[in-house]
């Protein structure tokens, strides 16, 4: 893990003092509104329906156990005892007293953890894949160059307020896990034939009301200029993207009018200036960074180990779990968990109790080298697991509600938190995934069904992906009532596709319904073991939709 | 102007004495003395000031006859200024005055500094003095910015 220097140490004690100050002035009437308004959001603190949400970053998704127990901490002295794992590999704390915040934060720095811009209208907490560095496909660990662009996204003066929000990720493996189409920057990091770092940028992808996949801007692009690259795409973006309306001022929007290549000719333009400056990147810098990633010291292993190959064939249970669950390491004999925080109804999607959390810190120093990865579906990675540990490891999960098998599964929602708690939502979320998980709560069926992404947001602002779920749900408002919006057929990665919508919406008691005859078509079209997103290409909507809407009208007759 | 911050060698001043009037819109009589004009309107002798909207490019051949370019913020929440400042700056070598005006705020001085401007026309309603002490900002700065050309991994 990377570690803090004095800079860094420096930069986020001086933040928490330059905030309290800010939250004084704010709380005595100095600050108005709107002019503390982005300054607290620059600070990852949002005003929601009840009361101020806190956003903590995990920069690309890896905690230390000391930072997770510190988490813990937030929710149970801070907070209702529980926190809310994201989309983007950050933390919400829901219910949080504003003059506490600087105290929260400054809990936050003494673990090297921030809120450091996790909202406002300038670069974003940068994301990358939760397998980084121990996944079987990956090219090459892509976190050291994510720690840089951190690094240098941080209090940038010249990109704190840009026309929107700017989200940049990174991944560097066959399988892109890291959503890289849908953000305004997507990296893709990668080798040549002679071993060079290269760099496939990606630019205006992005959810929302207008969902667009990112376009390629530039092939090949050497890593020393990652940063002079990102900053000419930033400086066109902040100087020529729309101001005049928020719904069109992401770089995407930009990206359309121009077209991508008169874009990305403003882009080579920009960066001729810039590309051979002082910002080109170092070796000994990538070095200094790159040695804090360095593995951890793995033990000699055999690949296969008898007692958990005993424990796979005598316990059904626990071999359903490790089919779903457990991920490929490129370390012989090790393999990487995850902990579904999906149980069904028992607990929203992305919910962990301060309990919970201090169980998964103190596993990950019993059974890994003491890291945690946050998945952007939601879920929490033990990334270095022996395979002999699994069962144990398996047990003690179960006990903590935190060992459901379905991973990739029907019931492993992503969801947003939706009406329930957010100002913006035209409907809940949380019921919705839930009353779907009771209805499918036969783990036989469900694995039977096989790999399915459902997604749910509560508006239009796409917090939950609904467009690239398999199956997306969206909250639409209807005449002041709740109703969901169902599409087909989105996928993320490599393949990334937008989901069709099927029709008309539905009422928040037909959705169980609806999912139901969704996936009974899929099971009566579907060729021997064929995933359901293939089904949906290759039958296209009519048949879902004949099925879905003749039922819907068969129970309004 | 009045409420206003000048950086002279770095030291920042508060200034009450500043001759400068800025001219918004263009009326039949212009003030006397030293006027900061918009673009379109600029005539030799004094300055020019720019909205966001105005393309720095466009005042390279211009640059050796100005003595000020101030630079416009209709929302503290607009940006642009701060692209601009650091054109002008560090590709357009201005070595003048620059000025931030409009919604000028103790909270955003500091990465005004870092852009490249050295003269702060602090928003009226708001104490000039009291804005100072945001001028400082955080000790550390990772990329890099008009006065600190290298980024912190050429430093640290
Ligand atoms: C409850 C407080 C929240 C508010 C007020 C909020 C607000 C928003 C808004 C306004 C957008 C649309 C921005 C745009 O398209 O320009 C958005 C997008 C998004 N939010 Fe949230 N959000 C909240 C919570 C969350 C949570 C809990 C997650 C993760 C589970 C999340 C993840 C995202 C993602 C991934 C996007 C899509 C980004 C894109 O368009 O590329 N947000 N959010
Ligand atoms: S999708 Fe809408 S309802 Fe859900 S969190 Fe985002 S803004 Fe709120």
């Amino acid at each position: 893990m990377y570690h803090y220097d004095e800079y860094d140490r420096a930069l986020v004690f001086e933040r928490v003092a330059q905030f309290r100050d800010q939250v004084q002035r704010f709380m005595g009437g100095e600050l108005s509104e709107e002019e503390f308004l982005p300054l607290r959001l620059q600070n990852g603190l949002y005003l929601q329906k009840h009361a101020y949400m806190l956003r903590v970053a995990i920069p690309y998704g890896t905690l230390g156990a000391n930072q997770l127990r510190t988490l813990a901490r937030i929710a149970r002295e801070f907070d209702r005892g529980y926190g809310h794992f994201t989309t983007r590999q950050n933390i919400q704390f829901n219910w949080i007293e504003l003059a506490q915040v600087p105290d929260i934060l400054a809990i936050l720095a003494e673990v090297e953890m921030h809120a450091i811009q996790t909202s406002g209208n300038c670069v974003r907490n940068i994301t990358t894949e939760a397998f980084a560095g121990v996944a079987a496909d990956e090219l090459m660990d892509p976190r050291p160059l994510a720690e840089i662009l951190r690094q240098w996204s941080t209090i940038n003066p010249e990109f704190l307020y840009l026309p929107r929000k700017f989200k940049i990720a990174i991944c560097s493996a066959e399988q892109d896990r890291a959503a890289i189409m849908m953000h305004d920057i997507g990296l893709y990091l990668y080798r040549d034939p002679n071993g060079e770092m290269l760099l496939r940028v990606m630019v205006g992808g992005g959810l929302g009301r207008t969902p667009i996949l990112g376009l390629q801007i530039r092939e090949g692009l050497p890593w020393q200029h990652l940063l002079s690259y990102v900053e000419a795409i930033l400086r066109v973006y902040n100087r020529h993207g729309r101001r005049d309306n928020k719904y069109k001022a992401r770089i995407k929007i930009l990206v359309k009018a121009l077209g991508i290549d008169a874009f990305a000719h403003e882009v080579e333009q920009e960066w001729q200036h810039i590309k051979d400056g002082p910002a080109q990147l170092t070796d000994a810098e990538y070095q200094r960074v790159a040695n804090a990633f360095v593995p951890p010291s793995y033990q000699t292993l055999s690949d296969t180990d008898l007692d958990f190959g005993t424990r796979l064939v005598m316990d059904a249970a626990f071999a359903r779990w490790v089919a779903r669950n457990v991920q490929p390491h490129k370390v012989p004999g090790y393999a990487s968990v995850v902990l579904s925080t999906k149980p069904g109804p028992a607990a929203p999607p992305g919910d962990l109790t301060d309990i919970q959390m201090d169980a998964v810190a103190d596993w990950a120093e019993i059974f890994g080298f003491g890291e945690i990865r946050i998945a952007h579906e939601q879920n929490l990675i033990l990334p270095d697991v022996r395979k002999r540990d699994l069962y144990a490891l398996w047990a003690r999960a179960c006990e903590q509600g935190l060992g459901t098998a379905n991973i990739g599964l029907l019931t492993d929602i992503i969801a947003c938190p939706g009406g329930d708690f957010c100002a913006l939502a035209n409907a809940k979320s949380i019921p919705i995934a839930q009353a779907i998980q009771q209805r499918f709560d036969d783990l036989d069926y469900l694995h039977d069904i096989g790999d399915v992404s459902l997604n749910i947001s509560g508006c239009m602002n796409a917090c939950g992906h609904h467009h690239i779920g398999n199956i997306g749900i969206l909250g639409v408002d209807k005449n002041g009532s709740e109703w969901y919006q169902v599409t087909l057929g989105g996928a993320q990665g490599k393949d990334s596709a937008l989901g069709k919508v099927i029709g008309p919406s539905f009422s928040a008691a037909q959705i169980p319904d609806v999912i139901e005859q969704i996936v009974a078509t899929f099971t009566d079209y579907r060729e021997s073991d064929e995933l359901f997103v293939d089904t949906v290409q290759r039958i296209g909507l009519e048949p879902f939709k004949e099925r879905v809407y003749a039922k819907a009208e068969g129970e309004a007759a | 102007m009045n409420n206003l911050i000048r950086l002279v060698d770095g030291q920042a001043q508060l200034l009450s004495d500043d001759p400068w009037t800025l001219v918004r819109e263009i009326e039949d009589e212009l003030p006397t003395g030293p006027l900061i004009l918009p673009l379109a309107h600029w005539r030799e002798g004094h300055g020019i000031w720019l909205s966001p909207d105005d393309e720095v490019e466009s005042l390279e051949l211009r640059l050796g006859e100005l003595s000020l370019i101030a630079i416009d913020f209709p929302s503290f929440r607009d940006g642009r200024g701060y692209s601009q400042a650091y054109l002008l700056r560090t590709r357009l070598g201005w070595q003048g005055e620059l000025r931030a005006i409009g919604d000028v705020l103790r909270d955003q001085l500091s990465h005004m500094r870092q852009c490249g401007f050295d003269s702060f026309a602090v928003r009226e309603d708001k104490s000039a003095e009291d804005a100072l002490k945001g001028l400082a900002g955080m000790s550390v700065l990772y990329g890099r910015s008009a006065i600190e050309p290298r980024p912190l991994f050429r430093r640290r």
